[in-house]
């Protein structure tokens, strides 16, 4: 207490004497005064704070500060009464004191009205403008309403004053040092000077604006309310001087202006576009996708740009897609389903204008919807439909013209399909079904699950896509493999997966991850693979259609081509159908790279060993065959055709997919064809991988031995015709490749900067302190010393403050003793008086 | 004695434990029912392989008993007619005949030893091990001086020898017989044995058929030879499975020395027919860390390191490794020295691996070139990232690279033609090569021109010469490394990724291969499959119109669906 009471009471005392005696002092310091602490050293750098002293002045400061606040203390230490501050909100510093100032005045006047008897009529309210009273604006008229600056001149603080005209004492300046030490940042004249500034500029800039907010809300309100008075009361005077205005005028217009008035406002809609301008959209759109595309190609991950584009570009699951689809589904559910079967009956009777009808409703529905969304996902969406149904592609468009025909059949078909919850669900559903029924079938799925009527439905059609893949696989197995259902199912898939692109690529995962995990568990159990079944290979062409083939990292897209590797590599090729499978697979791994013309070394090996086993291998040319094939072998001589016959009868085509699947027992003739062919598929392959890899840098280093091969089947001359040729072109085309080879450079790396030795610096925080200690170190040294200083400062405040407290009992006791002395010397003196008197008495007495 | 008999006649047909523990108690407690031996012996000649297993385990105890007591006749065993014929005293006439019949059960358990159930040749061996440690602890022999080491030889021959059996696959019970091996005097005496048993076989039909014995034979002694493994580092070789009183130090059993130059001769004995190509891998493949470091001489396997470097793939491979440990830890150089014309060549192959000097350009001539490095180059071909030892062959072959004092010309001769042969490799292999190929150029900054030649003139044509066979004549330093710059755009991506790397200038540090080396496909498929993309699983834009893709599509150029 002893510290922080004189610490408290000695701040403000210095203020109000030290303008008017410090000044003085410092003008005219009295010579007797002043003491003067002689330097021995003079000493660079150091700050002499204490050369000069007034002791008497200082003591005499300090006595009289003691004597207001601790004598007065001392005074009232057995005073229990209190003083307590009862103004509204003095404590409280949460109010701003305007605020304050407009409550207490508030409450002033609560006080005031109350006070006045209720009924005396005289005392009316105060007149005020913008809540001052009249009577008060004439008195002070420039504090109230004042732009200009006479209002700082009229309250200029001390505080300004004291920075503006200096005027402080010797002994304040000391103090204010001092409190700039102990604040740690001293704020130099200029800067408090400045800061003051600003704030009064800022509190005037804030009070004005205030004030002509309050003006122009005001005034608008008074507008408002001017314009609704003369549309809606008639009964104030102004607004029927109006309605007489207006007489004359015919009632229908008033009415269109009420009408006018009341009416939602209709939105500018967007214009339906002409053909060239939906063309022209469709070709921007394509053209961004493309960079996009090509973005991803690169490998080149801009995510902060490329996020949002591609969100909008593809439409997911909250896009457009769902909400176009939620609208033909309105359509259709006016009365829930009977209106689909409705729709359908109709269909029965027309089926062509119906589907023009639906056209039109849906263009209807849909077009409002797609101009509210406004985003280009919905143009996308839009565009992504509109080929298809130009086209008269889609399953269901297709469906509906092909309704003819089985008329029966169809009207067995259910319109409500649950979502399978299994795969056999789905397969005792579609099973048994015409291709079209089945097509059918699943776009109904579809249809009653759609997102947006349910809030499973997603989950369902997730499910959807992974049954259908399975569906797809099985369909793929069975023997016939069912391929043109596979065919059309395609497009549902694509469908399915532009709406939920992660569950589909985490299915495609999926399903990719079984055939690798089962070809592995084959290749550790016998060392080698079989190429797997069709199954498989379908998948992997799916994955081709469904994802973007060219980019550098897909995360669907790069494991398929690990698998594409993988059957390439570790399954030898044992049979024709393993050559076609593979030829397949060539085919697909060469369309994945279509755009990126990215370098496949398994598809040139594996064109290098079908190659190779066409041509009979009595002569070791001790090529580079890999892996899968062997130069000497059961197999190694599996496409060689020697019937003379057959080749004169064999003629190019394609080659049928089915035949990778099923055991088949094909005649040696159609073997024979089987294998010219293969050849033809291989021949046309290197072509391709020729125009694509033609600019690799070392082209020649890859076709080296394609090419010793393919002038072995030249020389061979035992091949059909078209063969021949395919071979010579092929081998030509090799050749003719021209190459130069650049010496390779590394990029230049950028120069790296010389060392720059920034001079170190030790901030000097103390002199005389250690310098080599750590800026922490020298802190906590710092705050030592301070505390340190502070506390004998404070110890030596508290002993002063006890001296004197002493001193004051001293003067006091003395006083007491002095009152008491004087009193009974007085006491002494009326006795003596007394005595003398009475012996005075006595000696008359003796003397009479 | 007669009714007992027959008694035990009968009691066999029905219960042949108790009928044959008679017996053996009968012959145990009187002498004179000696001859009820013949029946014991008569059942281990028995078809029904439970009589059989009874009549050893009744063997086993008599003979166990009777060589404890004494009872059988020690030292030069004479024949036993002359025995029963002479008049010594009818003590000695018993013990000669009972060492007589030991000595045929001993032979029988031997056969047995091949019998066909696994029951029976492990009881068999338990009973003939018990044997060797009791005939060792009584020997049956008379020491020819103070002192004289004892071991059972010829009975443990039949061992070993029923071990090597040339019919059967007795690699089960040579994994019974590994423990026998901790013990230090059964392991040497197996090493001699083993050694005999080899040098008998291989004499026993000298040029009748090239493969006589047959392959089991050679898997049986290769089995055996395995699993001998001598300690490391002279200690006491106290471990004795015969309890000897005191182990004497002029005993050769005891010295490691010893151990180690029956060891040597046992391999080499074993090494020195012609051995079937897989047990040449096997041989290769613990050569380096089981074989080597327990010769007294490993130098001596210089020839048949040789010879393996001639047959070619991973045997020249693994071959190459044992000659990598020969000259790197046992100073091959030394023993070559006498002969003139390599001994230069072998010499600097060991500068190479082990003098700390500046690299060198060497006036190289193919002459006094060892054929290391080329038998090393010779193997690199296409197969090697596609066969099953490729993790290894990448490995010794860092090994081999590993020294910074090869000369440019060599390390640029092996990273041309691993980056030309890395233009067949599946993205799994070129994972691991393309890093290697880089470690290549780290190690050897002369060899920086085949990824850094400013101011190179643009050729016609690669000046590298894939056919030539010689490192030194192949031209690799004027090359460079297109290959790489065509793996770029390589359709995966960490592959393109990797051979990015020659990009910019190589950093320091070399990038550890050995992770990589156990790579397979199907880890590098899980990890794409793992690795997540950008959040949006970018689709593709264009809609699929069918199965096979627009006309113009290869697929559907080449196929049809029907």
């Amino acid at each position: 207490m002893g510290k922080a009471r004189p610490r408290a009471a000695r701040r403000p005392a210095p203020r109000a004497p030290a303008g008017a005696r410090g000044s003085a002092a410092r003008a005219n310091p009295n010579p007797f005064e002043v003491k003067v602490n002689r330097q021995k050293f003079q000493i660079l750098g150091r700050k002499a704070r204490h050369d000069v002293g007034l002791p008497g002045v200082a003591r005499a400061r300090a006595i009289r500060k003691r004597t207001q606040t601790l004598l007065k203390e001392y005074k009232d230490r057995d005073k229990s009464n209190v003083f307590t501050d009862k103004r509204f909100g003095e404590y409280n510093s949460n109010i701003s004191p305007e605020e304050k100032m407009m409550k207490r005045f508030a409450l002033e006047q609560q006080r005031h009205h109350e006070k006045k008897s209720i009924y005396n009529l005289n005392e009316d309210e105060e007149l005020t403008h913008y809540g001052q009273s009249l009577a008060d604006i004439e008195k002070h008229n420039d504090i109230v309403d004042s732009d200009s600056d006479a209002e700082e001149q009229g309250t200029l603080s001390a505080e300004l004053t004291a920075a503006h005209f200096g005027g402080r004492g010797l002994l304040h300046k000391k103090t204010s040092q001092q409190e700039g030490e102990e604040g740690g940042k001293p704020k130099s004249r200029k800067e408090l000077i400045e800061e003051l500034i600003a704030k009064s500029k800022q509190e005037k800039r804030e009070r004005q604006a205030q004030r002509e907010d309050a003006l122009e809300l005001t005034e608008k309100l008074d507008q408002d309310w001017k314009e609704i008075q003369t549309l809606l009361s008639h009964k104030t005077p102004k607004s029927e001087k109006r309605e007489k205005k207006e007489n004359p005028k015919p009632d229908a217009y008033d009415k269109m202006v009420r009408e006018l008035g009341f009416e939602m406002k209709a939105r500018p809609s967007n214009r339906r576009k002409p053909e060239e301008e939906l063309a022209k959209e469709e070709q921007g759109r394509l053209r961004k996708l493309e960079a996009e595309r090509l973005q991803r190609m690169l490998g080149k991950e801009d995510e902060s740009v490329k996020k949002p584009k591609h969100m909008s570009a593809d439409d997911l699951n909250d896009g457009f897609v769902l909400d176009k689809d939620d609208r033909r589904l309105l359509s259709y559910k006016d009365g829930k389903m009977n209106v689909e079967e409705g729709v359908h009956k109709e269909l029965s009777r027309e089926t062509g204008s119906h589907g023009n009808n639906e056209e039109e409703s849906e263009e209807e529905s849909g077009h409002p919807d797609s101009h509210s969304d406004l985003g280009p996902s919905a143009e996308s969406g839009e565009e992504d439909e509109q080929p298809q149904r130009e086209q008269g592609q889609t399953p269901g468009k297709r469906l509906r013209s092909d309704q003819h025909t089985p008329e029966a059949a169809r009207a067995e078909l259910p319109y409500i399909f649950a979502a399978p919850e299994s795969y056999e669900e789905l397969r005792s559903v579609l099973s048994g079904r015409s291709m079209e029924e089945q097509l059918l079938v699943v776009e109904r799925i579809q249809k009653c699950n759609h997102p947006s009527l349910a809030v499973g439905n997603k989950e369902k059609l997730e499910k959807l896509f992974g049954f259908l893949l399975e569906y797809v696989g099985d369909l793929a197995t069975s023997d016939p493999p069912d391929l043109k259902v596979i065919d059309k199912l395609v497009v549902q898939l694509y469908n399915l997966c532009q709406m939920f692109p992660e569950s589909a690529s985490s299915s495609m995962q999926f399903v990719l991850r079984d055939a690798m995990h089962e070809m592995e568990e084959m290749i550790e159990t016998k060392g080698r693979a079989a190429f797997p079944g069709l199954d498989v290979l379908i998948y992997l062409k799916i994955v081709g259609l469904l994802f973007p083939t060219s980019d550098f990292r897909h995360p669907v897209v790069t494991p398929a081509l690990m698998c594409l590797s993988q059957l390439l590599t570790k399954c030898p090729v044992l049979s024709l159908q393993d050559v076609v499978k593979g030829l397949f697979v060539c085919c697909l791994f060469l369309e994945c790279v279509a755009l990126s013309h990215r370098f496949i070394p398994e598809v040139i090996n594996f064109l290098l060993g079908i190659l190779y086993i066409a041509t009979p291998n009595k002569q070791s040319q001790g090529s580079t065959l890999v892996h899968p094939f062997r130069a000497l072998g059961k197999n190694s001589e599996l496409l060689l055709v020697s019937d003379a016959e057959d080749v004169a009868t064999w003629q190019r085509g394609s080659l049928p997919l089915h035949w990778a699947s099923g055991p088949r027992a094909p005649t040696a003739a159609e073997a024979n064809h089987t294998r010219l062919s293969c050849l033809a598929v291989c021949l046309a392959l290197l072509r391709h991988c020729t125009v694509i890899y033609g600019t690799l840098p070392s082209f020649h280093a890859v076709t080296r031995p394609l090419q010793a091969l393919l002038t072995q089947h030249l020389t061979d001359r035992s091949h059909p015709h078209e063969l021949q040729e395919l071979f010579q072109s092929t081998l030509a085309e090799m050749e003719n490749q021209k190459q130069l080879y650049r010496p390779l450079l590394c990029e230049k790396s950028k120069p790296v900067p010389l060392k720059l030795f920034t001079p170190r610096l030790v901030k000097v925080l103390e002199f005389g302190r250690k310098q080599g200690s750590s800026k922490e170190e020298q802190e906590r040294k710092r705050l030592i010393h301070k505390h340190k200083r502070e506390f004998k400062g404070a110890v030596r405040e508290i002993r002063k403050d006890n001296q004197f407290l002493a001193r004051m009992q001293l003067s006091e006791i003395m006083e007491r003793d002095a009152e008491r002395k004087r009193r009974v010397k007085q006491l002494f003196n009326s006795l003596a008086t007394q005595e003398g008197e009475w012996k005075a008495l006595k000696r008359k007495k003796f003397k009479k | 004695m007669e009714a007992e008999a027959g008694g035990t006649e009968r009691g066999r047909a029905r219960d042949p434990r108790r009928a044959l523990g008679r017996l053996v108690q009968a012959v145990l407690c009187s002498r004179g029912e000696a001859n009820a031996v013949f029946d014991v012996l008569a059942a281990l000649q028995s078809e029904d392989q439970e009589e059989i297993q009874e009549a050893v385990r009744a063997c086993s105890r008599l003979f166990g008993a009777l060589l404890e007591r004494g009872e059988l006749f020690v030292g030069q065993l004479p024949s036993e007619d002359m025995v029963m014929a002479g008049s010594q005293g009818a003590m000695r006439k018993y013990k000669v005949w009972m060492r007589h019949r030991y000595c045929s059960c001993c032979n029988r358990l031997g056969e047995l030893l091949v019998h066909p159930t696994f029951q029976v040749k492990e009881l068999a061996l338990g009973t003939l091990m018990k044997f060797v440690q009791l005939e060792g602890a009584h020997p049956l022999e008379q020491p020819k001086w103070e002192g004289h080491y004892l071991f059972p030889r010829t009975l443990f021959r039949v061992v070993v020898g029923g071990l090597l059996s040339p019919t059967d696959d007795q690699s089960l019970l040579l994994s019974q017989f590994r423990e026998y091996l901790e013990f230090d005097d059964v392991r040497y005496h197996t090493m001699q044995a083993a050694s005999d048993a080899v040098a008998q076989v291989t004499n026993q039909q000298p040029e009748a058929r090239p493969l006589q014995p047959p392959l089991t034979f050679w898997n049986n002694a290769f089995t055996l030879l395995c699993a001998v493994s001598l300690p490391l580092q002279e200690q006491d070789l106290s471990t004795f499975y015969v309890k000897h009183v005191e182990l004497l130090d002029k005993w050769k059993v005891t010295h490691l020395r010893e151990h180690r130059k029956v060891f040597q001769t046992m391999w080499l004995s074993f090494l020195k027919h012609k051995l079937p190509l897989s047990l040449y891998k096997k041989v290769l493949l613990v050569m380096h860390d089981s074989i080597l470091p327990h010769l007294a001489q490993p130098t001596l396997m210089i020839d048949f390191l040789t010879s393996a470097c001639d047959v070619g793939g991973a045997i020249s491979l693994l071959a190459l490794n044992g000659l990598f440990i020969l000259i790197h830890k046992h100073n091959l150089v030394r023993t070559v020295e006498g002969a003139p014309g390599p001994a230069q060549g072998w010499r600097r192959l060991r500068w190479w691996f082990l003098e700390p000097w500046p690299t060198p350009v060497w006036p190289c001539s193919p002459r006094e070139h060892p054929d290391f490095y080329r038998k090393l180059y010779g193997l690199l071909d296409p197969s090697i990232f596609h066969v099953k030892y490729r993790a290894r062959f990448f490995h010794l072959a860092d090994l081999f690279l590993s020294s910074s004092h090869l000369p440019a010309y060599l390390v640029a001769a092996f990273a041309k033609r691993l980056s030309r042969l890395a233009l067949t490799a599946p993205p799994e292999a070129l994972l691991m090569v393309l890093p290697f190929i880089c470690n290549l150029l780290r190690r050897h900054p002369a060899c920086r021109v085949l990824v850094h030649r400013p101011q190179g003139p643009e050729l016609d044509s690669d000046p590298y010469d894939p056919e030539e066979e010689d490192p030194a004549q192949s031209r690799a330093l004027e090359s460079c490394l297109w290959e790489l710059q065509t793996l770029q755009r390589h359709y995966h991506p960490e592959v393109s990724k990797a051979a990015s790397v020659i990009n910019q200038a190589l950093s320091v540090p070399e990038v550890s291969i050995a992770p990589l080396l156990e790579l397979t496909a199907y880890e590098v498929f899980e990890q794409d499959l793992k690795k997540k993309g950008p959040e949006p699983v970018p689709l593709e834009f264009i809609p699929a119109q069918g199965l096979l893709g627009r006309r113009d599509d290869l697929c559907a150029q080449f196929f049809t669906l029907s």
